[in-house]
């Protein structure tokens, strides 16, 4: 222990006297208590809560007759495929017309990031500059301001890309959502998961791997 | 010249500056503890971008283990006042023509997150061993004949209106158990899902815009 209490030296024949010593507290036994503790805390306790990515769905009907008509020009489809693959064709594929042919792609910063930010050139730009000019100071508005004005750019955006997720029966659940995550990131104003049509499958099962 | 003699201190070393960093720490440490809860398997959840915190009340989270096992947790409301955890319970003991008692109830309202058909749920309940009430974690059955996730969605949803509907899935999870998940929580009227993951910041600006 940190402390040594010394024996007195007492000469022999002399008087004992009552030792009177300082009124010392030995630390130690509440020091090693509270290392203890503090190790427990810190071992249990949970520093970076998990987040939360919302998604809100389309609402269900459950008459296919009313699909909404959406641009083909506008299209963007990403398929996914097993072992992280990527594919996007634009357009629409039509069993009864020459089929697009798949482009592969993967999830880094040069493949999908790029042809989304590519495709979503205007709209990007115009949320930057406007989150930079906040940033800088240059205006000045409450976050729900800055937020609404987001949102009201992102629906009038009439030129980006709309994006149609197809995953496959073998694509991963994380592969979904670095998708979904690209499009936060690239600030994609329209975009929905789909399931595959059979000729997309079978579009699928032909591309190289 | 006589030596200075050196006067002989005891090698005491004072600890309380020690002790108080050591109290100020724990006490900071207390204070701000958010305990990690106790999870039933092992989930590796994916990265996004988005920095938004995952909501103590008023959720519901499933949980999809890598082995397609599913889990659920409820929380039990704001306050000590609120106790949808046994509410739930019961209005699944209702369904399901199983009486659970008091303590039953009372030892569901702390259970924490479990995942295992409602046959066993009064067996897991009165369990005292560890490692049978492990055993028993089946996961929750989710087939058409009979849907019990559904169920508990549903009425989780009865039960606390406000309830959010989180997903902690595997990210090595094939995507159409979770499109049934989905599915079946949008057929509960729930169009709106958190998917729960890990935050990775990502900076993207202009010049990161393709020539």
């Amino acid at each position: 222990m940190a402390e040594i209490i010394q024996e007195e030296k007492r000469q022999k024949g002399g008087k004992k006297r009552p030792r009177r010593g300082v009124a010392r507290v030995d630390m130690t036994p509440m020091v090693d208590l509270m290392a203890l503790l503090l190790t427990f805390f810190m071992l249990t306790t949970a520093f970076n809560k998990p987040k939360i990515m919302v998604i809100t769905m389309p609402e269900k009907d459950n008459k296919p007759h009313d699909q909404p008509k959406i641009d083909a020009k506008r299209t963007l489809n990403i398929l996914l495929g097993d072992s992280d693959r990527v594919y996007y064709y634009m357009g629409i594929a039509d069993p009864n017309k020459p089929l697009p042919t798949l482009i592969k792609t993967n999830f880094s910063k040069d493949g999908l990031r790029r042809l989304l930010l590519e495709k979503n050139r205007a709209l990007f730009t115009k949320i930057v500059d406007y989150k930079s000019a906040r940033a800088k100071g240059r205006i000045v508005v409450a976050d729900t301001t800055a937020e609404n004005y987001i949102k009201q750019l992102k629906i009038d955006d009439n030129v980006g890309p709309i994006v149609l997720i197809k995953p496959d029966v073998k694509a991963k659940y994380k592969d979904v959502v670095a998708t979904i995550d690209e499009m936060s990131i690239c600030n994609i104003a329209s975009y929905a998961i789909v399931d595959l049509s059979p000729t997309e499958k079978d579009m699928l099962k032909s591309a190289p791997r | 010249m006589p030596k200075i003699k050196s006067v002989a201190r005891s090698p005491h070393v004072d600890m309380t500056p020690m002790v108080d960093l050591f109290t100020l720490l724990l006490t900071f440490f207390l204070l701000t503890a958010v305990f990690i809860p106790m999870e039933p398997a092992q989930i590796t959840i994916p990265v996004s971008v988005s920095a938004k915190a995952v909501p103590d009340h008023n959720i519901m989270t499933l949980y999809i283990a890598p082995d397609k096992r599913i889990f659920f947790n409820y929380d039990n409301g704001q306050d000590t006042s609120f106790h949808y955890r046994i509410q739930l319970l019961e209005e699944m003991g209702g369904r399901y023509h199983i009486n659970f008692t008091p303590a039953e109830l009372k030892h569901f309202s702390n259970a924490g997150t479990f995942g295992l058909p409602m046959k066993d749920i009064k067996a897991w309940l009165d369990t005292k061993n560890a490692k049978d009430a492990e055993q028993l974690q089946t996961g929750i059955p989710m087939d058409s004949l009979d849907n019990q996730l559904a169920w508990w969605v549903r009425l989780g949803r009865t039960v606390n209106p406000y309830a959010e509907v989180a997903i902690k899935a595997d990210g090595n999870v094939e995507f159409p158990v979770i499109k049934k998940v989905l599915d079946l929580v949008q057929s509960n009227g729930v169009n709106r899902f958190d998917f729960i993951t890990t935050y990775d910041k990502e900076e993207v600006g202009l010049k990161d815009l393709p020539k």
